[in-house]
């Protein structure tokens, strides 16, 4: 199968007071069409700007990224960014208050001229699961699972082939969030997406993702396929300490 | 369980609102000894609620009401403004979830420590000042000289909740209700600040009401653990037992959490009946 996402030493640097700040340095990973890869790590290891990195919302230092083949600058064609979409982590935030859901999900569609709105919303929202009267609703009328379809709704309606979801479900419940991470693995194949989850959650990351990048510090410590982390078959500390630490609480022996 | 520090007896809070009362928790019933308890539900449930109520933080219009709500003997539900001020902070204290919204962004963390601390005791300020940089010492902050001299939002995360704890804790409570004090925190920062509060319990001697939507963190953390749905308390079990919970709530909430090792096609969700409100 062909890479539909591809990194080859990616690196990012922001200048902070005149200090170079290495957000990024030197990843490198492809993932293929219709794979969900994984990426995680704890605040600061440099996941999201991985992710905005490839949506093209910052720019590259160094290093390439190609998308379905070709390689691709913060400066995106037309073209270029209808192959892809993002859903942020806070579902309270990356909707507009004073939007209806109508709104939010017909705005992709007036901008990129796709005709045939009206029916394309309906079919959206039918297929996040939510109701035909949730339309005309404003976000603050939406629980935060609700909020968090509208998000997969608007991401899905332009039908990209590749979706980025950074942290989708630790602002939601557990049991929420079981619901949502159903939907996805449901739309992802009905849809054949191609997409990259970034959770702190390792158990999140290994439920819908066959491989996994650990990062830390801005860099990929580690790429693991599911079975091993299942297995608890890690080479590095830190994904071991990762590991262990998602296992909950444990009392050191001497106390 | 030794001494009875809280007793709590059909606990009813209330918010009149224009689309008539919410009844945010419903007849909660519950006792605390020197021991970690967990508080566990889902946003909405009432547990933060119960927490705030203890401490008579129910904002009005907000109505409380219990059989009975004594702490040490102390009934809560008739003290006076002044018996509040003796006793919150110094006796029982809490614990936010965000240090980024909780500490003062304008004071020096050392000096909010130190403030605490000379609300309730009568000292000096040197000897408070000797007191805070130990305080920050025991929640394991490396340079306490130096931290406590930062402003909060030169400290990262685990260390503003360090920070926060040193703080509350700073008056030797008997009780602390810490409401989701390591979600804002990344895995591997929130073991050591479990591990701050576990200490402090077995060596102090400190009840701990902790309240978390994390199962994983509450079962292996905690000494008993409270379900609370819908504002109900409807199951209360050995935190140890959790997986083996009767409740059917308890059940699908625990099937509801991916984990590592158990791989499944697809998560089970948890159906509600409305059976479990009444």
């Amino acid at each position: 199968m062909a890479d539909m996402i591809a990194l080859d030493r990616l690196s990012v640097t922001f200048m902070n007071r005149h200090q170079p700040f290495h957000a990024v340095s030197e990843v490198t990973f492809s993932v293929a069409e219709g794979e969900t890869f994984g990426i995680v790590g704890e605040s600061g290891s440099g996941k999201t700007t991985v992710l905005k990195a490839i949506a093209g919302l910052v720019a590259p230092t160094s290093g390439t990224i190609s998308l379905a083949g070709r390689a691709v600058t913060a400066k995106r064609s037309r073209e270029e960014r209808k192959l892809l979409q993002y859903v942020f982590q806070d579902p309270y935030a990356s909707l507009h208050p004073r939007h209806t859901v109508d709104e939010a999900l017909l705005e992709p569609l007036y901008i990129q001229g796709i005709g045939g709105a009206a029916e394309k919303v309906a079919d959206a929202i039918a297929a996040v699961g939510l109701q035909p009267q949730h339309r005309f609703r404003y976000p603050h009328q939406l629980s935060g699972g609700q909020r968090q379809r509208v998000a997969l709704a608007r991401a899905l309606i332009l039908r990209p082939p590749i979706v980025l979801l950074d942290e989708p479900t630790s602002a939601l419940d557990v049991s929420i969030q079981a619901e949502i991470l159903n939907l996805f693995a449901r739309l992802r194949r009905a849809y054949s997406l191609t997409s990259i989850l970034v959770s702190h959650d390792l158990a999140v990351v290994a439920h819908l993702c066959e491989r996994i990048a650990v990062m830390q510090l801005g860099r990929v410590v580690e790429l693991l396929g599911v079975e091993d982390l299942r297995r608890g078959a890690v080479q590095q500390d830190y994904s071991r300490e990762l590991l262990a630490a998602s296992q909950g609480f444990f009392r050191s022996p001497s106390a | 369980m030794s001494e009875v520090l809280l007793e709590v007896e059909e606990l009813d809070v209330r918010f009149p609102g224009r689309g008539g009362v919410t009844h945010a928790v419903r007849s909660a019933s519950f006792t605390l000894g020197r021991e970690r308890l967990g508080i566990v539900g889902e946003s909405g449930s009432g547990k933060s609620t119960t927490g705030r109520a203890i401490l008579g933080l129910i904002p009005r219009p907000g109505q409380v009401s219990a059989k009975r709500l004594s702490f040490r003997g102390t009934d809560l539900m008739t003290l006076d403004h002044a018996g509040w001020l003796a006793l919150r902070g110094r006796r029982i204290s809490m614990v936010m979830q965000d240090p980024r919204y909780s500490l003062n962004p304008v004071v020096k963390v050392g000096e909010q420590i130190l403030e605490t601390y000379r609300l309730h005791h009568r000292t000096t300020v040197a000897d408070a000042r000797r007191r805070a940089l130990a305080m920050l010492e025991a929640v394991r902050i490396r340079d306490p000289d130096l931290v406590y001299h930062l402003y909060p939002h030169q400290l990262s995360g685990g260390m503003g909740q360090r920070a926060m704890i040193a703080m509350m804790l700073i008056a030797e409570p008997d009780l602390l209700i810490a409401d989701e004090p390591t979600s804002a925190l990344d895995v591997t920062v929130q073991n050591q600040v479990l591990r701050i509060l576990d200490d402090l319990v077995s060596k102090s001697g400190m009840g701990l009401i902790f309240i978390s939507h994390n199962l994983t963190v509450v079962s292996s953390f905690c000494d008993r653990v409270l379900v609370m749905y819908g504002g109900r308390i409807v199951e209360e079990v050995r935190a140890d037992m959790l997986r083996e919970a009767r409740h059917p709530y308890t059940r699908a909430l625990v099937a509801s959490a991916p984990a590592i090792d158990r791989p499944v096609a697809e998560l089970a969700t948890v159906i509600r009946d409305p059976e479990w409100l009444t």
